[in-house]
């Protein structure tokens, strides 16, 4: 058994040490706003936060992460979070939807260590730069991540 | 997908209100309170709720329920179907919500597609418009019958507002929510009046998207997040070559894998099923499966391209909008691309020596590679079979199509197929498929099981990006010319590919006199004054499948015509906006309208700093008018663009920040494909699979983008795919500048720019 705690519930898991954790999350746990887009840590439809760190779940095993902390869309909680959420609605991001549990995990990750990030910044892979978006809303990604970082501010 | 021609059957948006009615089919005479409108069992209304018609639900509490026939994947269909019915309601649109209608075409219908429930071809507005309008009137009128006979006043005295019935003379107002009970045993008035379009108060404005908030918290349910009991994962091990079949296969170690249940063969390959995707894949890995090939495409792209080439120089067969003589028109100047039509129509004409002297040519050959349409959520289905009925969870594009490639498989009728349309992660055309690919496969699964078990079939995306139903290779030559005056004088084209409309549903509304209406839309249709204009076709036998991908024919249309305009632009010397503008004349308002804004809002002919050029490009399709401008640069040998400037005309703006989502997804998504994507093969299979070589465009390659909706009377007409076509031939019309290349072959990642 594998003990982590899943948006702040601790939580037992049977799976084979090598299953990755969206398959987790998504089959065992239930958790579907995680979703699968690529399978190879390519596209951050599967971001999630573990012990803060954001992380593509479909590329780390659950067997890896005895005593961790992770958080996925469902738990995502906070100032940066309502702030991101709150741009994602104002700006009107979303299309078809799918991948927009991964950029708002991290875009959240992004805000939480850098408050004021820079275009060059939003761009970079461990930042936004994985998170990919077949309806192109990154036009809107980007001006959201600005207006939340604004907010933020205060 | 594409509206194309209307086919003869179902009934139209302009029908009759009675006609409306009666094709309405739950009404007849009266209402029906507490009717269960699902098909499939699912009570949308419940017992005491005002079924208006088949689009509009009242619950006493207020709710407004639309009906939703179209799918939602991405553009903003939910919004914008209920904001028309909620605008002739006079409904409070904080008490609207929206479901997706059940599969039935005697109700819900694509006027577009005639007698056949489904979305594509950018139509949900255009078909929806008058049908909604009625639907949202009819519906007000019922409330407000109800009110008058509550109150017993007229009902000419009755004002309706945000969900509210007043009679300001007496002073009495009730909610929506308060009349259902009266409204309901009345017989709706044949008359109920549209409003003015100038009192519109929710259409032409900014509103949220319905489907918005449930999209931020991860629970917006797709395909892929539905649960059943006892529900089994399915991958299908498909043939590694198209057209292969399985010969024979070994599934000792795949059964071994824990939570492998069961491997079966179906007519399409060997399915794992498993609890869950994990144990499903590891169970697809360990299959050992040997393949019959003696029928397989084992051609690789190279091969395909030389057979095109070849194929340039015979001639096909010619659209029915030709007109003229090029041949004449283009005299000497192009003999190998002329003599085979000389040779082969009676068309010939004398030759006008003036012209002949006169002819200057440009153009080339064009090549398009196959690209795959990658939507996120990777293709699915789930399917629940039990004896007389089939139940399927999907992001189902053609519901009919859907239900009868079901039914076929699973050995029902097309009726006891029940289908719940679920929001789909992005389709781009790839859902609609004239045979129910995955809704065939994951049908064909259950059925091998006896129906034991619910599955849930999922593609790989390594599945996606390698499973075919790819836009096709196209290849073209154009040739046009112009006179000692600078003035257009010929125009010819050629076009080799496949057609994925022969042999399908489709055949009779998309092919005409031989020619794929899909093959040439955009090349055929030139807005341009061209005195002497020649098209023609050939449609290839490739095995590779193919299908409509985000603006079908315009993808590559687009880009010759728009590319080799600024060619005849450059050689005659004159200013790419204003040479369109002096052709596109009187008949083309629409066009030359949305190109002067786009010219103004650029700023275009002022200047840029070093190293930026633009680029333009305009571009009619789905009856929607684009023009684009991107300002692009060279960094590093690559073509970056940094802003796009888009003006759009698609009839009146239902919700001009959702037509402006549609032209900047549109422009990125085109964007990605010119700029780095081809789907190759070699020796018939596939060498790309996943996103780390099949490149999306990613937000570091994203322009600014700026969106200009022309005001419009008109009727909408479509946004999902229009604000692809341009963006291509923008941005090579500005590489041209920066390098005095003119790229024809695409993606751009295969020319070497060097620095600039």
């Amino acid at each position: 058994m594998i003990n982590i705690t899943v948006n702040g519930r601790d939580m037992s898991v049977a799976a084979d040490p090598d299953t990755p954790l969206l398959w987790v999350l998504r089959d065992e746990i239930g958790l579907m706003g995680t979703k699968y887009g690529c399978g190879v840590q390519q596209c951050g439809a599967c971001r999630v936060h573990i012990d803060g760190e954001l992380t593509p779940a479909c590329g780390v095993a659950i067997g890896d992460l005895q005593g961790k902390s992770i958080v996925t869309i469902e738990g995502l909680s906070g100032k940066v979070a309502e702030a991101v959420v709150a741009a994602w609605d104002k700006h009107q991001v979303v299309q078809c939807g799918y991948c927009q549990s991964g950029q708002i995990m991290a875009a959240a990750a992004l805000l939480t260590k850098n408050p004021k990030p820079t275009d060059a910044e939003i761009d970079l892979d461990e930042n936004m730069g994985r998170n990919v978006c077949r309806c192109a809303t990154y036009h809107r990604i980007r001006a959201a991540i600005h207006d939340a970082a604004k907010t933020l501010e205060g | 997908m594409r509206p194309g021609a209307k086919a003869d059957l179902g009934s139209q948006p302009s029908a009759s209100r009675r006609d409306f009615l009666k094709g309405a089919g739950v009404i007849g005479a009266g209402l029906i309170v507490g009717f269960n409108i699902g098909a499939d069992g699912r009570a949308v209304a419940a017992t005491g709720d005002l079924v208006a018609n088949p689009f509009v639900i009242i619950a006493p509490d207020g709710a407004v329920t639309v009906l939703s026939k179209h799918i939602e994947f991405g553009q903003g269909t939910y919004t914008g179907l209920a904001t028309i019915v909620a605008e002739e309601l006079d409904a409070d649109w904080s008490q609207v919500k929206v479901e997706a209608a059940p599969a039935d075409a005697s109700k819900y219908n694509n006027f577009e597609f005639g007698p056949v429930q489904g979305t594509g071809g950018s139509t949900a507005m255009a078909n929806s418009w008058e049908q909604l309008r009625k639907a949202g009137a009819t519906a007000r009128a019922l409330l407000v019958a109800a009110a008058a006979k509550t109150w017993k006043v007229p009902a000419a005295e009755i004002a309706v507002q945000k969900g509210v019935v007043t009679h300001a003379k007496s002073g009495k107002s009730a909610k929506f929510g308060e009349l259902v009970a009266v409204a309901a045993t009345l017989t709706p008035p044949s008359d109920a009046p549209l409003k003015d379009p100038k009192n519109f108060t929710l259409i032409g404005t900014t509103i949220p998207r319905v489907d918005g908030r449930a999209k931020l918290d991860g629970s917006a349910v797709f395909t892929i997040d539905v649960k059943r009991e006892r529900l089994l994962t399915a991958l299908l091990q498909r043939p590694p070559l198209f057209g292969a079949t399985v010969k024979s296969f070994d599934a000792t170690a795949a059964k071994a894998v824990k939570g492998v249940v069961d491997v079966v063969q179906t007519p399409h390959g060997v399915a794992v099923l498993a609890n869950g995707f994990w144990a499903a894949k590891n169970g697809r890995d360990a299959l050992t499966v040997e393949w019959d090939d003696s029928k397989a495409e084992k051609r690789g792209s190279a091969e395909i391209l030389a057979e095109y080439k070849e194929l340039l120089k015979k001639p096909g067969v010619p659209v029915s909008e030709n007109r003229g003589d090029v041949d004449s028109a283009f005299g000497d100047a192009l003999e190998a691309f002329l003599d085979d039509k000389k040779a082969t129509t009676e068309n010939k004409g004398d030759a006008d020596a003036g012209l002949r002297s006169a002819v200057k040519v440009v153009g080339g050959v064009f090549e398009f590679p196959f690209l795959a349409h990658a939507p996120m959520e990777p293709l699915d289905c789930v399917v629940e079979l039990s004896p007389g009925k089939c139940e399927i969870w999907a992001g189902s594009q053609i519901q009919t199509l859907d239900q009868i490639n079901a039914a076929r498989v699973a050995g029902l009728k097309p009726e006891e197929v029940v289908i719940h349309t679920l929001m789909a992660g992005g389709s781009f055309g790839r859902r609609a498929t004239p045979n129910s690919d995955v809704v065939a496969e994951a049908v064909a699964i259950a059925k091998v099981i006896d129906g034991r078990a619910p599955i849930k079939l999922v593609w790989t995306r390594e599945d996606d990006i390698a499973g075919g139903r790819y836009r096709p290779i196209f290849m073209h030559e154009v040739r046009a010319g112009l006179d000692k005056d600078g003035k257009i004088v010929a125009w010819k084209q050629r076009i080799v590919g496949q057609s994925f409309i022969k042999g399908t549903a489709f055949e009779g509304m998309l092919i005409k006199n031989g020619v794929d209406v899909t093959s040439v839309e955009g090349a055929n249709n030139l807005p341009y004054d061209i005195p002497n204009f020649y098209v023609d076709l050939h449609t290839t036998n490739v095995g590779v499948p193919t299908l409509w991908w985000r603006s079908v024919g315009s993808t590559h249309t687009a880009y010759s015509a728009e590319t080799v305009m600024d060619e005849l632009a450059e050689a005659a010397g004159v200013d790419p906006v204003e040479f369109r503008l002096k052709l596109l004349g009187e008949n083309h308002k629409r066009h030359a309208a949305v190109l002067k804004l786009v010219a103004e809002k650029s700023g275009w002919g002022s200047p840029l700093p070093e190293g930026v050029a633009r680029g333009v490009a305009l571009h009619e399709s789905f009856k929607s008018y684009v023009a684009q401008v991107a300002e692009v640069r060279i960094v590093e040998g690559r073509v970056k663009v940094d802003r796009v400037v888009c003006a759009v005309d698609c009839g009146v703006p239902i919700n001009p920040d959702i037509i402006a989502a549609q032209m900047e997804g549109g422009i990125g998504f085109g964007l990605g494909a010119v700029l780095f994507d081809a789907v190759t093969l070699k020796d018939g299979q596939v060498e790309q699979s996943n996103f780390h070589d099949y490149i999306p465009l990613r937000i570091g390659d994203m322009p600014k983008v700026e969106v200009h909706v022309m005001p419009s009377a008109e009727k909408p007409t479509g946004v999902g795919e229009p604000g692809v076509p341009p963006i291509g031939p923008a941005v090579a019309n500005a590489v041209y500048k920066l390098t005095g290349k003119r790229v024809r072959s695409l993606p751009f990642s295969l020319t070497e720019f060097g620095r600039v």
